[in-house]
């Protein structure tokens, strides 16, 4: 008996044999075979590299902490602003490749959006007074949080020329909707989300009378306002719901900077300021200019806004309906406690609470010292109340009631980010530097150095506005990198003209103490990014292709007016209406002819029935300003009149197969 | 044969009708082998009997068609797709005839092995073996399907004058184009092939059990003659 059962076993095992399948094409060599681990000295032809192209340790340091060989993706993933192209940049960390550029505010073709698509429909939201403004100047991007983490669901950014907000699903990295602020003309403290992605916060910065509507400058005490936005977020629609949101009015003092608050300090939001002076300019009328008058004071104020509390006065009806938004009234603010000043030096610049919530950090910008601001002393000082008031009669904390530490960095600080053993990074613009400091309080055991000290200032290439750290926003920093967004990158680059690129430097910092390093710079030849947050990719759970044949994909939903198989296309004419239902599959439109009369009104569905990653075609109309982009799954609607008449032709303008150069069809139009 | 197996009712003995005595397990063994042959048949169905694998620059990860005896899985949209340059039929049209009958099919064979179980000559052996067609069967009739897919090409389709016909390969390496085939038997045709096995062992063991049986109930009935006769005689 087991005699014959082995038997059987060896019968198995033989015929098993015969099936021992290559696990990967087995007449291609990927080049991936055969590596081995380097450990000692340089391979000798690596070494002779080295000499030929004069690199140094710390170069070929930088190479291996950078080099992502092809194949492997980057750990981290960096959503930048892409300031005035008004898009948004996606960046890997640490190979600094761009993976994408998304259109927000501005067309972008090589996506389909704005020339005939679902993307029209979205940046019509962005109309300002009916008017299209196809451009943005983005500054921020935030990300949604679940408590005060990145939860990578969807990411937003604001348009500081117009005072708008975009939402972008980081479902399938595309823009869903942009809402015009009703009541601002500009905007800077935004994109900040609050920890649960509650509301996400736009903050203003050139006060405007409220409403945007005219009132001469000698009236600016008394007209012009500031304005910060609460745009409630509802995820499931992934959409801003502008009847939950409201706005508070405040003082005139040109808001910046905006970071909420967490954890212990979660329901409060921080907002620096730059022009208590109340300056209004007028150089050529022999006025101080605003550079000098906006800085004559030692001292603005950083605002301390209870967002919760506002969010319950909102709800309690003690709002004005302005231009279809709930408005807090400045006074309504006060009475009910809702916003405290704090002075803070000379024209500050961010406002950046540390990981845990404790302390909210200003950069001095004109003052050489980040001035580290105390939750708790605030909020007891708040509670202790008999306050000073200000001009508008906002209570006013003292600063050494509401100062934990100052830690003198060097010039021109600008932003803070944080990393996951208490120490902070600051941008030093004016000294073109990073700084590395210790955090105190909860943070002093993590790291060996005294508290509130600077460790190291690290030369960048030029001028320094934001930095980004990993996660450095969050509860929960990830330490490794940080990046400076460089404004100026003078010599780092080939010459390409007197327009030059903006430069993007990697910084290690993954060792403590004085041991941070520039790894690599990365020209940004489109546009003046400002700030930009890094993700762990693995938070990211993008779709490889649509759910489903026929994805609406700004609904996110199936479309009704999807075909799934290319049997079901066709073209219906209804009085001088004809409506086409087309499938787009390699390499083939269906119909291929379609033929309508001048005049005639078209409406044109187009599904693209592909379920391969990357399958994704293009359709482009000649002479009618139409381009798609139809990723596998997709289905895109168009609508035009057939002004023109004529023969044009429609083909595919992703290189899709072999034969995608046959991939056309006729649009004849007959006079 | 001795089988050794102890403590299976090793004091039962089971009583030839000729008075020779026979072990329990003798009996046993070749029901229980039968049967799990039944049971190995009925698993396949649950199992892809055959793959192919398509492996081209452009996908990475590879393209793959399981075959299971009543239906495909796997990425037959992507090749369909690819294969509509050729003018090629759908692949799910292949053999849809055996797939709609093959369960019911592997289901009265089942039934027939367990049949074999309470028939104790060597008529067994009719009702046992038409499982030993079936993965024969399989093969043949996937080579047929592979033979008529390859040589479906249309010429009036978009890549037809260039690529000549084929007959995928049933086992090991091919080429079509810039892909590289690669077809391999699965899970569910082992089992088939061990369901046969299994039930010829079985059969060894019934012919091992039940021919002593009926040679005793021969010769009882033979002896009883003779003894009928040895009376009429005195």
């Amino acid at each position: 008996m087991r005699r014959f059962l082995s038997l059987i076993v060896v019968s198995l095992v033989l015929l098993a044999a015969c099936d021992s399948e290559p696990s990967s094409m087995p007449t291609v060599d990927t080049g991936a075979t055969g590596a081995t681990a380097v450990t000692g000295a340089l391979p000798s032809d690596a070494a002779a590299i080295a000499t030929e192209r004069g690199l140094s340790p710390d170069d070929i340091y930088a190479a291996l902490k950078t080099y992502t060989p092809s194949g492997k993706t980057d750990p981290y993933i960096m959503i930048s602003s892409g300031g005035q192209s008004g898009q948004v940049l996606v960046i890997g960390v640490p190979s600094m490749r761009i993976l994408k550029v998304i259109g927000v505010f501005t067309p972008e073709p090589w996506q389909g959006y704005g020339f005939g698509g679902s993307g029209d429909k979205v940046l019509a939201g962005g109309k300002v007074n009916d008017k299209d403004v196809l451009w943005g100047d983005t500054h921020h991007p935030s990300i949604s949080e679940t408590d005060g983490s990145y939860d990578g669901q969807f990411a937003f950014i604001n348009d500081k020329a117009n005072a708008r907000l975009a939402v972008i699903d980081l479902r399938d990295f595309s823009t869903k909707q942009i809402i015009k602020n009703p009541n601002a003309i500009n905007d800077h403290g935004g994109a900040f989300v609050t920890p649960n992605t509650e509301y996400v916060i736009e903050g203003p910065q050139y006060a405007s009378p409220i409403g945007w509507r005219y009132a001469p400058l000698d009236q600016y005490k008394d007209k012009y306002r500031g304005l910060i936005s609460f745009w409630a977020f509802d995820r499931t629609r992934g959409r801003v719901d502008v009847a939950k949101s409201f706005q508070i009015e405040l003082p005139p003092y040109w808001q910046d900077l905006c970071d909420a608050g967490k954890k212990v300090s979660d329901g409060w939001v921080f907002c620096n300021s730059f022009n208590t002076e109340l300056a209004t300019g007028g150089v050529e009328a022999g006025n101080p200019p605003y550079e000098a008058g906006t800085t004559k004071n030692d001292t603005d104020y950083l605002h301390i806004i209870n967002w919760k509390k506002a969010d319950a006065v909102f709800k309690a009806g003690k709002v004005e309906q302005i231009n279809g938004i709930a408005v807090i009234r400045m006074q309504t603010a006060i009475d009910e406690g809702l916003l405290y000043f704090t002075p803070e030096p000379k024209s500050p610049h961010g406002a950046d609470v540390t990981p845990g919530g404790e302390f909210v950090v200003v950069g001095g910008k004109l003052d050489p010292h980040v001035t580290i601001y105390s939750v708790s002393k605030m909020l007891a000082a708040i509670e202790a109340g008999g306050l000073q008031k200000d001009t508008y009669g906002v209570p006013v904390i003292p600063l050494d009631k509401a100062m934990e530490a100052q830690v003198e960095l060097g010039l021109g600080p600008l932003h803070t980010v944080y990393d996951d053993r208490g120490y902070a990074y600051t941008s030093l613009f004016l000294d073109s530097a990073v700084a590395r400091w210790t955090l105190g309080g909860p943070y002093a055991d993590k790291h060996p150095e005294k508290a509130w000290t600077l460790v190291q200032k690290l030369p960048v290439q030029y001028n320094i506005g934001h930095i980004a750290a990993v996660e450095g926003d969050t509860a929960t920093p990830g330490g490794q990198f940080v990046v400076a967004l460089n404004k100026w990158s003078i010599d780092r680059f080939a010459n390409v003209g007197p327009l030059l690129p903006q430069n993007f430097q990697l910084v290690d910092i993954a060792k403590g103490g004085e041991q941070m390093k520039v790894l690599y710079d990365m020209p940004i030849g489109m546009a003046e990014p400002h700030y930009a947050q890094i993700i762990k990719a693995d938070r990211l759970k993008p779709y490889e292709v649509y759910p489903e044949v026929g994805w609406d994909a700004e609904q996110m939903k199936v479309d009704p007016n999807a075909i799934t198989k290319a049997d079901q296309a066709k073209v219906v004419r209804e009085g001088n209406q004809v409506e086409v239902w087309m499938t787009v599959v390699r390499s083939h439109f269906v119909p291929e002819q379609v033929k309508v009369k001048q005049g005639d009104h078209v409406i044109w569905h187009l599904t693209n029935i592909e379920r391969t990653r990357d399958a994704t075609h293009g359709f482009a109309l000649s002479g009618y300003n139409i381009n798609l982009s139809l990723e596998p799954g997709k289905t895109e609607t168009i609508e035009f009149d057939a002004v023109l008449p004529g023969t044009f032709t429609y083909y595919c303008t992703e290189f899709c197969s072999a034969l995608h150069l046959e991939m056309l069809g006729y649009f004849l139009v007959e006079p | 044969m001795k089988i050794p197996i102890p403590h299976l009712d090793s004091d039962v003995k089971v009583l030839l009708p000729d008075g020779s005595e026979h072990k329990l397990i003798d009996y046993l063994l070749p029901s229980a082998l039968l049967m799990l042959a039944a049971l190995l048949l009925m698993i396949s169905m649950f199992l892809p009997y055959w793959r192919l694998r398509l492996y081209a620059p452009q996908y990475p990860k590879g393209l793959a068609v399981n075959v299971y005896v009543n239906h495909l899985e796997g990425d037959m949209r992507e090749i369909d797709g690819l294969n509509h340059y050729l003018g090629m039929p759908p692949l799910d049209e292949g053999g849809r005839l055996e797939r709609s009958i093959s369960i019911i099919a592997i289901v009265v064979l089942g039934l027939l092995l367990i049949a074999a179980v309470f028939i104790h000559n060597r008529w067994a052996a009719l009702f046992a073996l038409p499982a030993v067609a079936f993965p024969v069967i399989f093969v043949a009739d996937l080579w047929l399907i592979l033979y008529q897919y390859g040589h479906s090409i249309d010429p009036q389709s978009a890549l037809g004058g260039a690529i000549e016909a084929f007959t995928p390969p049933l086992m090991g390496l091919g080429k079509i184009g810039q892909f590289a085939t690669f077809s391999s038997f699965q899970p569910g045709f082992y089992l088939a092939i061990a369901a046969v096995m299994v039930m010829l062992i079985g059969l060894w063991f019934h012919r091992a059990a039940y021919k002593p049986l009926v040679d005793a109930r021969k010769r009882a009935r033979n002896s009883a003659r003779t003894a009928v006769a040895q009376e009429v005689v005195q």
